[in-house]
């Protein structure tokens, strides 16, 4: 029982990487493998914020989120924009070397440094008993904090005009387009939506795993990417499934197996699962028109 | 095309190819050109190898896949095995043992391929992704069954038997096969199956035994250039396997241009000197912007040339000829 709440922990850091993979795949079909560095560029936001500025945790919050947004909308308009409508293949290179630059650019001496740096601690952790198990501030703070941006992100998708005109680009851009949609900005609102969502990753993994270097996003970006799929690319609610599943399956396997296979476990859960179901768990088949 | 104009077309492919071997054995044997640069040839030539298996699935069959380095490494540390098992510093043996690597490698293939294929696009690409990170796993715990392997500590002591010959003429011969495989019948079904799957099956194609054919081959052929990179460093570790080399391969196929063998082999070559000659060109105190120009360099070859490098343009030696 104290793993599965430590497993949703991790899981939930996912889900808000993860909604980003899923929406920006949803809308332009793209797998934005930068999209774990901007999680990383949030993280380092948070850590300036709260070391140099010692704001107090909802500023830094609002800080990671305005930084990464701002960050992925100037990504989508230099990277994957002038690729719209060449071979959806050029845009995942470029968003290949999108990454690989802000890992590399970010561990340069004059950006963020090449080191590990230990990300400080804003309240100190204790933890308290709830129903038998051990659940600590700090996992209460993460458990609220993403239930409140899937509450707002519900909120946004469908009550909201451009949540409407998203959900409207995502099933047929070009129709979408002839209605009056203004597709660019949609897209670039999705770009900075997603990652303004890992921003906050960004900042509660660094709270939870308080150490930070420019190439942290890499993992958890994959993992989070990979539970997408698991729950279904291009569904939301599909997204946070499939994290709470990779996080629980990793958690689980560390605990109870072996950590060095904590890595593998979860990828042979995907693999099973899209053998049995091609398009992930809620994802919706789509049938090619002959 | 007449049978002497064909050994001709070969001989004027070949003669090159022979010419490099002899004069890059010789450059090795008496070490006039610094070795450190003959390995990043011979690097570059392997990487080629691998280059055109990835070509094969994904640029003429269109089967994305992400894991191309786990079959990279399988081949690797099947015939590095081998040739530890019984080798010594044969070089039949070592041929042997690149063989086997290879088969190791396909037959793996075959095994991941018969379920994975009957996922589509991205999907597979994910499942590959995946695969390939559960092979880095194992490799990372494969001391746990095989003391040999090293696991995450890495496998050492292996005889060193690649050379500028060998590298030569196995990239050549993979050149000519990669060529005719895609003129013959079956590299047109591969090509159909990337064009309209649909379409493919309609006329007749069992698309699924062509797509498992040519993700075999393209593995095969990777581990093949697996066990020359095992012998060429003597040295292998995980690390050398995991996602970012099966995205560095994919990097020179895309660059190259999808389907076109010349692109292939010209950006293999382009990529590992370019890697490399910056380790030379950038001063010592700015080492560290090695890895800020390679991804900017290639975010706008990218934007400029979406198609690839060559796009649709072949050298004359692979290009298709008009039946006359």
């Amino acid at each position: 029982m104290q793993q599965v709440v430590n497993g949703l922990q991790i899981g939930f850091v996912y889900a808000l990487i993860a909604l980003g993979y899923t929406m920006v795949y949803g809308i332009v079909r793209l797998i934005n493998f930068a999209h774990g560095d901007v999680f990383m560029v949030g993280a380092f936001i948070g850590l300036y914020a709260i070391e140099r500025c010692r704001l107090p945790l909802f500023a830094v919050f609002l800080l990671a989120v305005a930084g990464a947004a701002l960050l992925a909308v100037v990504i989508d308009k230099i990277a994957y924009r002038p690729l719209r409508n060449a071979p959806r293949i050029a845009s995942l290179i470029t968003a290949i070397g999108v990454s690989l630059f802000l890992e590399y650019f970010t561990a340069l001496r004059q950006v963020f440094g090449p080191n590990y740096y230990s990300f400080p601690r804003p309240f100190a952790v204790s933890s308290r008993e709830v129903c038998g198990v051990e659940l600590t501030n700090l996992q209460a703070i993460i458990f609220l904090t993403t239930l409140c941006c899937l509450a707002l992100l519900y909120y946004v998708v469908h009550r909201t005009r451009m949540g409407r005109a998203m959900r409207a680009v995502s099933h047929d851009q070009v129709t979408a387009g002839l209605m009056g949609v203004n597709v660019n900005l949609v897209i670039s609102f999705t770009f900075g939506l997603g990652a303004a969502l890992a921003g906050v990753g960004g900042v509660l993994y660094g709270i939870a795993y308080p150490q930070v270097n420019t190439f942290m996003g890499v993992m958890p970006g994959l993992k989070a990417f990979t539970a997408a799929v698991l729950g279904g690319i291009g569904s939301i609610p599909g997204a946070v499934l499939g994290a709470l599943i990779m996080g629980q399956s990793e958690t689980l396997t560390a605990a109870y197996l072996s950590s060095t296979y904590r890595d593998g476990i979860a990828f042979v859960i995907l693999i099973a699962v899209l053998l049995l179901r091609p398009t992930g768990i809620l994802g919706v088949p789509r049938t090619e028109k002959v | 095309m007449t049978g002497v104009q064909r050994i001709s077309a070969l001989a004027r492919f070949a003669a090159p190819f022979a010419a490099a071997a002899a004069a890059g054995y010789l450059l090795e044997a008496t070490a006039v050109v610094n070795p450190y640069w003959v390995q990043i040839f011979q690097l570059a030539c392997i990487t080629s190898v691998s280059a055109l298996g990835l070509n094969i699935i994904y640029g003429f069959t269109g089967l994305f896949s992400l894991g191309h380095a786990a079959f990279y490494g399988i081949g690797a540390y099947a015939a590095a095995c081998l040739m530890k098992f019984g080798g010594g510093e044969s070089h039949l043996f070592f041929l042997a043992a690149l063989a086997a690597g290879a088969a190791c490698a396909a037959f793996v293939a075959l095994l991941v391929g018969l379920p994975v294929l009957r996922l589509t696009s991205d999907y597979l690409g994910i499942a590959t992704l995946g695969f390939g990170i559960i092979m880095k796993v194992l490799f990372d715990n494969a001391d746990s069954f095989l003391p040999l392997m090293g696991g995450a500590r890495g496998m050492t002591g292996i005889a060193r038997m690649t050379s500028v010959p060998w590298t030569v003429v196995i990239l050549g011969i993979v050149l000519v096969s990669a060529r005719n495989l895609v003129r013959s019948g079956y590299g047109r079904a591969l090509v159909s199956i990337r064009e309209d799957e649909i379409a493919a099956g309609t006329a007749g194609i069992d698309t699924y035994r062509y797509k498992l054919a040519g993700f075999v081959a393209g593995c095969g052929l990777a581990g093949l250039a697996g066990g020359m990179y095992a012998h060429l460093y003597t040295f292998l570790h995980p690390s050398n396997f995991d996602f970012f080399k099966s995205v560095d391969v994919l990097v020179i196929v895309v660059l190259g241009g999808l389907g076109n063998i010349s692109g292939t082999l010209v950006a293999s070559f382009g990529w590992i000197f370019l890697l490399e000659g910056l380790r030379v060109l950038l001063p010592p105190e700015y080492i560290e912007f090695r890895w800020v120009l390679i991804p900017a360099l290639l975010i706008v070859t990218m934007l400029l040339r979406p198609q690839g490098l060559f796009g649709f343009r072949e050298f004359r030696f692979f290009r298709e000829e008009a039946e006359s």
